[in-house]
């Protein structure tokens, strides 16, 4: 797609069938919907500088079940906008309230995985996953201990 | 009553001293902008009471609420009670996610709003 907002809402429904057709509930498919509507929206903002006729892929692969891991769905989204050291990309302090700044934050709660990469020649790289197991650990109610590494990838656990 | 063609429709009603602000349709960074625009012309009036009625509103994302908290902010300088009413599940979770559940006076429904 060009990353021209109006295209939000087709990618949104896009990506909410394709999860759906993978098994995940309708709240599922709606917030991994939400996170990739995120993702675009930081890229647009961000990457691009709000210009409306830059491109970005958005890649789409279901994940079998393997390891102990349910089966799952993986989103990349690849740009050609300015790149940024991925331990910069994290969420804000919630507990200060202001508009904004709460894209990275919605994304790291909703998806089992995120990882920021740069591209090798031009451009971001963020990979999402999400595992269907994860849906009903997710609203378990308990406490979520959001992990990250050196390289800019989250991971989510609930215990 | 405002309208654009950018898939969202805003109206506006003054009712018992309160101005309702009613968006149909998804709030997202394309659409949010009207949404804005109309909370600002609302609040140029300085209601008493200002309530944004989201029941018909099936998705938002952080630009729509982000629209919110920047009215909500506006709504403290001039001593305006902002109210959200009316939410789907969806669009709750959202806040829920951005724990902004417990800073918003959030209501049921439209009637509870205008007494909240």
């Amino acid at each position: 797609m060009v990353s021209d907002p109006t295209y939000l809402s087709g990618a949104r429904d896009l990506v909410a069938a394709v999860a759906r057709r993978l098994g995940f509930s309708e709240e599922g498919c709606g917030q991994i919907a939400l996170a990739v509507d995120e993702a675009l929206c930081n890229i647009i903002r961000h990457g691009y500088d709000r210009r409306k006729d830059a491109p970005i892929w958005i890649s789409l692969w279901p994940l079998a079940a393997s390891n102990g891991s349910g089966a799952g769905i993986r989103i990349v989204l690849e740009d050609e906008a300015r790149q940024v050291d991925p331990a910069q990309i994290r969420s804000r302090d919630l507990d200060e309230v202001r508009p904004g700044g709460l894209g990275v934050h919605i994304i790291q709660q909703v998806m089992d995985e995120a990882t920021y990469e740069k591209r090798e020649k031009a451009g971001m790289r963020l990979t999402l996953v999400k595992r269907r197991s994860s849906e009903k650990a997710a609203s378990c109610g308990g406490p979520c201990n959001p992990a990250r590494d050196a390289g800019g990838k989250t991971g989510k656990s609930c215990g | 009553m405002m309208a654009d063609d950018s898939g969202i429709r805003v109206t506006s009603e003054t009712r018992d001293g309160a101005t309702i602000i009613a968006p149909e349709g998804d709030v997202d960074l394309s659409r949010s902008p009207v949404l804005r625009s109309a909370l600002r012309q609302a609040q140029n009036t300085r209601p008493k009471r200002l309530i944004v009625q989201l029941g018909l509103v099936d998705y938002m994302d952080s630009s729509g609420v982000a629209t919110l908290v920047e009215a909500l902010q506006i709504a403290r300088r001039n001593n305006t009670k902002m109210v959200l009413c009316g939410m789907k599940d969806r669009v709750r979770s959202i806040f829920e996610i951005a724990r902004l559940d417990t800073v918003f006076t959030i209501a049921p429904t439209l009637t509870e709003a205008m007494n909240a």
